[in-house]
């Protein structure tokens, strides 16, 4: 119920966000650094610790069986993206790794397909409506879920209401793999994150720029159009 | 009319010879292909952090000194350091840029070493570069093969130079690191101007030295 609230507000803010034309890519800066701070403590105190336990404690192949668990659910997600898209090859290979990993897989817990060489591929809901010519609307900053725009956050929703998890029936299962989704997505951030705090003068700023660089590569399937280059 | 004959043939002999001896030289001669230069140095990379003991050993020293000596030279970093700051750059004077350069260059050289680390046990993959072979900037494409994973792309954009090609810009997942810098260096001069920039990259490089 809750969920359903929120994707319809988000589809609400998506609406206006096609209103709003050309604007500053992060109009709610000083909101979105807050929310970066407060995401900082819970994430610190929290999240990691259990991400960084998760990752030390279990045994690899129960984490790379978790991993191909919600990455079958995400080339479930692949294959509806592809087709609102009008690609069909990608459509029809993500399917082929869909019935594949569910049917051979143990409900997706084995990558059989990616074994067998068939590429995983990666669409969702936020780079259809970019397709699709919708603009990516403000960036936002959200505490545990990270960075993500009005656009891409739309996407998340639908996706996260529509998930197969969504359909269990028995709420403390359902509890446990939205739990252990979260964990198993942070884990994979953990060396990202290293690589970052080395890098990175802001982290803020950084995180801004890398994911929307990532996002509009995403959506131009690896061929963003040439930006400007501000050269001697 | 023979002494005639004689000579053109010994000067097409001649003009043979010239031929052949640019085709046997020029190979020698010619800069190495971008993408077999890229190929050539990160393998060389791999089988140093997989075989030498102190770089195992997690020495970032060590690994920083390598870096150094072996990848550094193939990077542009006057360009890169142009590209990143911008508008700041071309007004900075000459020591500024010199200096600019030099922070940023141990800044990525650290990162890198942290990231050539975390990648040690992918497979990398090259693609065949699909370039005009007179072009002077080329992309060069190679992919980190991840087990259930979608593999990341890392390319390099590339220009000749007279000391062979060199890459001026990394883009990893799409994310390219002088834009991404760009952002960064354009905050800390509107916050503190050119010197400030440097300042704060100085710090960065003491703070995770420090660590």
């Amino acid at each position: 119920m809750l969920l359903r609230a929120a994707t319809l507000c988000a589809c609400a803010s998506l609406v206006s966000a096609c209103a709003m034309g050309p604007t500053r890519e992060d109009p709610f800066e000083p909101v979105n650094r807050a929310s970066y701070k407060v995401h900082q403590v819970i994430d610190g105190r929290v999240i990691k610790p259990i991400a960084q336990a998760y990752v030390d404690y279990t045994p690899k192949p129960v984490q790379l069986a978790v991993t191909n668990f919600f990455g079958n659910i995400d080339d479930m997600f692949s294959v509806v993206n592809d087709m609102l898209q009008g690609k069909g090859d990608k459509a029809g290979n993500d399917l082929g790794r869909v019935i594949t990993n569910t049917g051979f897989g143990v409900l997706g817990l084995i990558d059989i397909a990616g074994s067998a060489g068939i590429p995983k591929g990666n669409e969702d809901f936020g780079q259809t409506f970019g397709f699709w010519g919708i603009p990516q609307g403000p960036y936002l900053f959200i505490p545990v879920f990270g960075p993500t725009t009005v656009r891409d956050g739309s996407g998340t929703l639908i996706r996260a209401y529509a998930s197969p998890v969504n359909f269990i029936d028995d709420t403390p299962t359902r509890y446990i793999l939205w739990s252990l989704n979260l964990v198993d997505l942070r884990a994979s951030a953990l060396q990202t994150e290293n690589l970052l705090n080395q890098a990175a003068l802001d982290p803020y700023t950084f995180i801004r720029r890398s994911y929307l660089q990532r996002r509009q590569y995403l959506v131009y399937d690896g061929k963003p159009p040439p930006t400007k280059e501000d050269e001697e | 009319m023979t002494m005639l004959r004689c000579s053109r043939t010994s000067s097409a002999l001649r003009r043979l010879g010239v031929m052949l001896l640019v085709l046997v030289a020029v190979p020698a001669l010619a800069q190495e292909a971008p993408d077999a230069l890229v190929k050539r140095v990160a393998q060389e990379a791999l089988s140093i952090i997989k075989s030498d003991p102190k770089v195992q050993a997690g020495d970032q020293a060590h690994i920083r000194d390598l870096i150094e000596a072996k990848i550094a030279p193939h990077f542009d970093m006057d360009r890169m350091t142009a590209l990143a700051a911008g508008r700041a750059y071309r007004q900075a004077t000459p020591e500024q840029k010199k200096r600019l350069a030099d922070e940023f260059k141990s800044l990525l050289i650290r990162t890198y070493s942290n990231a050539l680390n975390q990648y040690r046990d992918q497979t990398l993959q090259y693609e065949p570069l699909r370039a005009d072979p007179n072009a002077t900037e080329v992309t060069v494409r190679t992919q980190v093969i991840r087990p259930g994973q979608t593999p990341v792309s890392i390319d390099y954009s590339m220009e000749k130079t007279p000391s062979g090609w060199k890459a001026y810009d990394v883009i990893v997942g799409g994310v390219s690191l002088v834009t991404n810098y760009r952002d960064e260096f354009t905050q800390q001069v509107r916050e503190g101007g050119i010197d400030g920039l440097i300042k704060a990259l100085a710090a960065k490089n003491a703070g995770t030295a420090a660590k």
